[in-house]
């Protein structure tokens, strides 16, 4: 019976590569992870804990899990669904697929303004 | 000679002694159950037994005794760090330590060589000032070095101002040491079974049964045990076993990869770290050059050795030690690090009453062995929660009362 590798080791290949949406398929020292993914609360109606859980606390899955991505040379950022077992990456896809449109939640906006807020 | 030996060992005067109980049946009842049988569960066991009288306690693993990343740590034992919560943590540790070997009647191989750490930057020096500060306030022995006394301490160092980043100044920790983990964990176990612990190795937690808010049991793959109080022990698999209980967990779990040469001279005594170039080194009493850096790049569940990160440890090491260039690399291997926000532990009360939780040892579990095993046990044993451990609850972080100690790991990650 032919022995099949797992996904990491192929052969010929030198270094793990990621596919970034913006730049193709590239080196993974040329990236940097961001941490996983969580949608966000809203900011103003949610409590102190919520919003706790949210900066601190992660589901550490052992399988299958959507995480930040960046491309360093590119500032480009993106999310990436990964195996954290066997350490294959299923896809990457622009963060665009799930911010359908601009967070223009009071926080930013007073940022974009030059930072007046209170 | 030989027949000498042999002689001694087929005399009955003389039987084989077993450190461990013979495998037995698992009860279906436990007063505790301690998941994970490393240095952290088995010393959990023996301060329980030890002085809390409790010795109806399981102590189950999935593996065998010490298997997990207490094989797989780099043996480092030293207290020198920031704040004031994590020095007298360590501090006490670190004395504990001191002595285990007649406590156990046990050698753990103990070798206090000293800790020191390098500083490449001002910002480091700046950093290590405040250190020594707060380390000698809190009665650890450490102090800022200039370039001189490092050379003294230690002349194999590559002392050069021509180096890519040169040492301006180190952080001397003379309470820093190293022991045989495999021993420490072995004669906690020893300690505790000698007691009346039940030592249950291939025994895995499955889950846990939890009843309005109280933990009744754990499901292992050789059936349910009904029991009054479960702690939680197993780095590396902190997510997956809090889970179980129904509980998120402010950790994510990276590889850390280590490696080790072949066996040398004696050259190198004390422990040499350099959080700016990423690694840190010590010489074991076999010989061998221990040699580990930062946690890999982005979370894995496994302990797969890359090239990547050889080089990246090859390439660090070289520049404080040039000579180690002819070196012999015998493995390379990974432990899987529990890292937290604040890079300190979580350890204490879970919210699942009786249900305690020993996590989050990132980098930072083999040197806190002793002590947390003693002071998890008088909580498991009292329900008081040590003020030793109390500033590290898993409550800190809804507080956002972090204890911040990235600065203070032996190589920054």
């Amino acid at each position: 019976m032919k022995r099949v590798l797992p996904p990491r080791v192929i052969k010929g290949r030198k270094m793990k590569q990621l596919c970034c949406p913006l730049n193709g398929l590239r080196n993974i020292s040329e990236f940097l992870y961001g941490g996983e993914y969580h949608a966000k609360p809203d900011q103003i109606s949610c409590s102190a804990r919520d919003w706790a859980e949210h900066v601190f606390f992660d589901e550490n899955n052992a399988g299958l899990v959507i995480e930040w991505w960046c491309h360093l040379p590119t500032s480009y950022w993106f999310l990436v669904e990964r195996n954290t077992v066997s350490d294959e990456i299923l896809r990457s896809f622009p963060c665009s697929d799930i911010y359908k449109q601009r967070d223009d939640s009071p926080a930013s906006a007073s940022r974009d303004k030059g930072g007046q807020g209170e | 000679m030989p027949f000498g030996l042999l002689k001694y060992g087929l005399r009955k005067r003389y039987p084989a002694q077993h450190h461990f109980t013979p495998s037995k049946k698992l009860k279906q009842h436990y007063d505790v159950v301690i998941i994970g049988a490393g240095g952290h569960g088995s010393s959990i066991a023996y301060y329980l037994a030890k002085y809390h009288g409790i010795t109806d306690v399981a102590l189950i693993d999935k593996g065998y005794l010490g298997g997990g990343n207490t094989a797989r740590n780099t043996a480092v034992i030293r207290s020198n760090y920031l704040t004031p919560e994590s020095v007298s943590f360590y501090r006490d540790s670190v004395r504990l330590y001191q002595g285990l070997s007649n406590e156990f009647d046990y050698n753990i191989m103990m070798e206090n060589r000293g800790q020191l750490t390098l500083a490449h930057s001002d910002a480091a020096i700046r950093n290590f000032r405040w250190r020594a500060e707060v380390n000698k306030h809190l009665g650890v022995r450490s102090e800022l070095v200039d370039r001189k006394t490092i050379g003294e301490i230690v002349p194999s160092l590559r002392m050069s101002e021509d180096a890519r980043f040169p040492i301006l100044a180190g952080l001397w920790h003379e309470d820093g040491a190293t022991a045989r983990h495999d021993a420490v964990v072995w004669g906690y176990a020893r300690g505790a079974c000698q007691r009346g612990v039940e030592l249950h190795q291939l025994t895995e937690a499955q889950g846990i049964d939890i009843d309005q808010g109280r933990v009744v049991g754990v499901h292992t793959n050789r059936g349910r045990i009904r029991c009054a109080a479960v702690v939680q022990a197993v780095a590396g698999a902190s997510s997956t076993v809090g889970r179980m209980a129904g509980l998120q967990l402010p950790i994510h779990s990276f590889p850390l990869q280590a490696m080790v040469t072949q066996p040398y001279k004696p050259v190198l005594t004390p422990h040499v770290s350099s959080p700016h170039v990423h690694v840190y080194v010590h010489q074991t009493s076999r010989g061998e050059f221990v040699i580990g850096g930062g946690s890999d790049p982005y979370p894995l569940y496994g302990t797969r050795a890359t090239l990547e990160q050889r080089e990246k440890l090859t390439g660090a090491v070289l520049e404080l030690f040039p000579f180690l260039a002819q070196a012999r690399v015998l493995r390379q291997w990974a432990g899987t690090t529990d890292m937290t926000p604040d890079y300190s532990p979580v350890m204490g009360l879970s919210p699942i009453k009786n249900y305690y939780l020993d996590a989050g040892w990132g980098t930072w579990g083999f040197k806190a062995t002793p002590i947390c095993g003693k002071t998890m046990a008088e909580l498991v044993a009292t329900g008081r929660v040590p003020d030793l451990i109390k500033p590290f609850e898993l409550e800190r972080f809804y507080r956002f009362e972090q204890i911040n100690e990235a600065g203070s790991t032996a190589a920054s990650h």
